[in-house]
């Protein structure tokens, strides 16, 4: 038995009656906005190592002007004291989802029915990514082995793949979320011709590995040896021998940044050939 | 899109710098324009396709030197996957303002990687000069070896300079023979991913470059964005190039716009052809992937 330690005392909340009171000075500050509308961003945090939301923070500056202009952060692990599910505009999930984790299964069904656009935000929400490999009996859950991208569990509208997804592309899709939710018709254009690819990969399945290369690139006929995959791949999986991606199958990770970056899984005409415009658009909302 | 892309100007170039006209292919345009980028602090340093332990097999390299780039001058009928030093480039060397040359989908690569960098972190921005090469197609190391050593009868070794043009594949060796072999017998030897590219003339790069158009030793240049005009100004100023205009010189522009239509065409047919290539049960046809539809 521990000794009792002895309570601390509480200081009386009595002010003492020779304490001049001022009246207290409004200084509630209120949040300026130079624009209108901004929508609302969050990041449901399930079966992931936080690296995506560092992601996001790390746009450095990028991310106060983000949430200065155009979304307002309501829900992020860590930053932001909110602690049930809130309404919002776009939700980024981050992690796979533990089905022996009934909180995370609740959570992510709550996301999706109080969310207007629900995003896999990184590899493990999309893919499964390296929660792929779990079996089970790992510290400090060693009952926890059932982990499934997000899509197993709910509807999904747009992918941001890759481990983890790159600052600049989490960056793009939520300033083209802005334009699409709060921009004008052309805008809206432009945000529905960008994200349509995104959206597109969330319709193509939540199972990704280097082996797309090999299925959906060389076998379909369409590799041409650029070597973009090879230098995307985040675990260096990837080589190229002789002109075409070798992959070491061991390394790879099925985080998709290879087969979602390579120039013939997709290449839209339409938003690429305005590449100058779209660029120059972003940098300057970001300025 | 017009099947030569957007334009500022197109001019008929040859580099001034003696030393890159003889490593060059034809007018040193990407060689010298790099070499004036390098000196300017426009970048850093390039990729470019830089010598290999194979004969006419090239490797992707930084090239941050002039040294380094007259080491890479001069075309290799073959794939170099410049692409897979992007990331080498920004992040292991730590360069902020790298250059790129590329065929016409390689540009394609490094614009998809700005536009959606899901795994090309802090790269976006640090594309400072991306210069296209015209392309018709693209061989194996495989498929050039076969060429230069069954069809001309020489060795890669041997060879001193490959070309193509006016309907042939030349290969000149060492000790001054010349073998040739008519461009009609490669077509079994292009890869396949050619078949579906849609671009001739890099219709994305800064600035694009190539032979077609332009007399020997000269070449077509496209000069496309704000960036790549700014560079172009530059290089002009300092003397970096002879120019002629296009309409002065034989074959000219049309014979630039005649070969990237006929590509786009071709190979157009062949991308709808893949459509209807199979046969569902229901005797529809079943299709193969699209890649300018869906990923």
């Amino acid at each position: 038995m521990k000794p009792a330690a002895s309570k601390p005392q509480a200081k009386p909340a009595v002010k003492p009656t020779d304490v001049i009171v001022e009246k207290k000075v409004e200084v509630v500050q209120k949040e300026e906005k130079p624009v209108a509308e901004k929508i609302t961003i969050g990041e449901l945090h399930l079966s992931g190592c936080t690296g995506c939301l560092v992601t996001l923070a790390d746009n450095y500056e990028g991310l106060f002007k983000l949430l200065d202009d155009y979304a307002d952060l309501v829900y992020a692990l860590t930053l932001v004291d909110v602690r049930h599910v809130p309404e919002m505009d776009v939700c980024l999930v981050e992690g796979s989802c533990c089905l022996d984790d009934k909180l995370s299964v609740e959570e992510l069904k709550e996301a999706r029915a109080k969310s207007k656009v629900l995003v896999a935000y990184g590899a493990c929400a999309a893919y499964g990514n390296i929660t792929r490999f779990c079996r089970g009996g790992q510290w400090n859950q060693p009952g926890q082995e059932a982990f499934v991208p997000i899509s197993e569990v709910v509807d999904v509208d747009l992918y941001i793949p890759s481990c983890p997804p790159c600052p600049q592309e989490v960056r793009n899709v939520a300033v083209m979320a802005y334009l699409l939710l709060r921009g004008n018709d052309e805008q809206k254009n432009l945000a529905t011709a960008y994200l349509t690819p995104l959206m597109q990969l969330a319709q193509r399945g939540n199972e990704a590995c280097g082996c797309d290369l090999m299925y959906d690139v060389i076998n379909q006929g369409l590799c041409m040896g650029c070597g973009t995959c090879a230098g995307t791949c985040p675990v260096r999986a990837v080589t190229m021998e002789y002109g075409r991606p070798n992959v070491n199958r061991d390394l790879c990770i099925k985080c998709g940044a290879c087969y979602s970056q390579c120039p013939r899984s997709w290449f839209n005409f339409d938003v690429m050939n305005n590449y100058e415009g779209i660029m120059d658009a972003i940098k300057g909302a970001m300025q | 899109m017009d099947v030569l892309g957007n334009y500022k100007s197109a001019i008929s170039a040859r580099s001034t710098d003696k030393d890159i006209l003889k490593k060059a292919q034809d007018g040193g345009i990407i060689t010298t324009l790099f070499a004036y980028a390098l000196e300017e602090g426009i970048i850093d340093g390039a990729i470019v396709a830089g010598p290999s332990n194979e004969p006419w097999k090239p490797e992707p390299m930084v090239a941050t030197t002039k040294a380094e780039l007259l080491a890479a001058a001069g075309t290799r009928y073959t794939i170099s996957p410049n692409l897979y030093l992007i990331k080498e480039a920004t992040r292991s060397y730590g360069l902020d303002r790298v250059g790129i040359v590329g065929t016409p989908c390689q540009i394609q690569a490094v614009r998809k990687a700005q536009l959606y960098p899901i795994g090309m972190r802090d790269v976006d921005d640090k594309i400072a000069l991306a210069l296209g090469i015209y392309c018709m197609e693209n061989l194996s190391y495989q498929a050039l070896e076969a060429m230069v050593e069954d069809h001309c009868n020489q060795k890669m070794e041997s060879v001193k300079k490959m070309d193509i043009g006016k309907g042939k594949f030349t290969v000149y060796t060492e000790r001054g023979a010349v073998s040739q072999m008519p461009l009609k017998l490669i077509h079994k030897y292009v890869q396949p991913g050619c078949h579906v590219c849609l671009d001739y003339v890099a219709n994305l790069a800064d600035i694009s470059s190539g032979s077609v158009g332009s007399p020997d030793g000269w070449s077509t240049v496209f000069v496309r964005s704000t960036k790549g005009n700014a560079v172009w100004d530059g290089a002009i100023k300092a003397g970096c190039f002879e120019t002629k205009p296009m309409d002065q010189v034989k074959p000219g522009l049309d014979l630039v716009r005649k070969l990237a239509t006929e590509k786009i065409t071709k190979n157009q047919k062949n991308v709808d052809a893949r459509k209807t290539v199979g046969l569902k049960a229901d005797g529809t046809p079943k299709g193969l992937r699209n890649p300018y539809e869906s990923p």
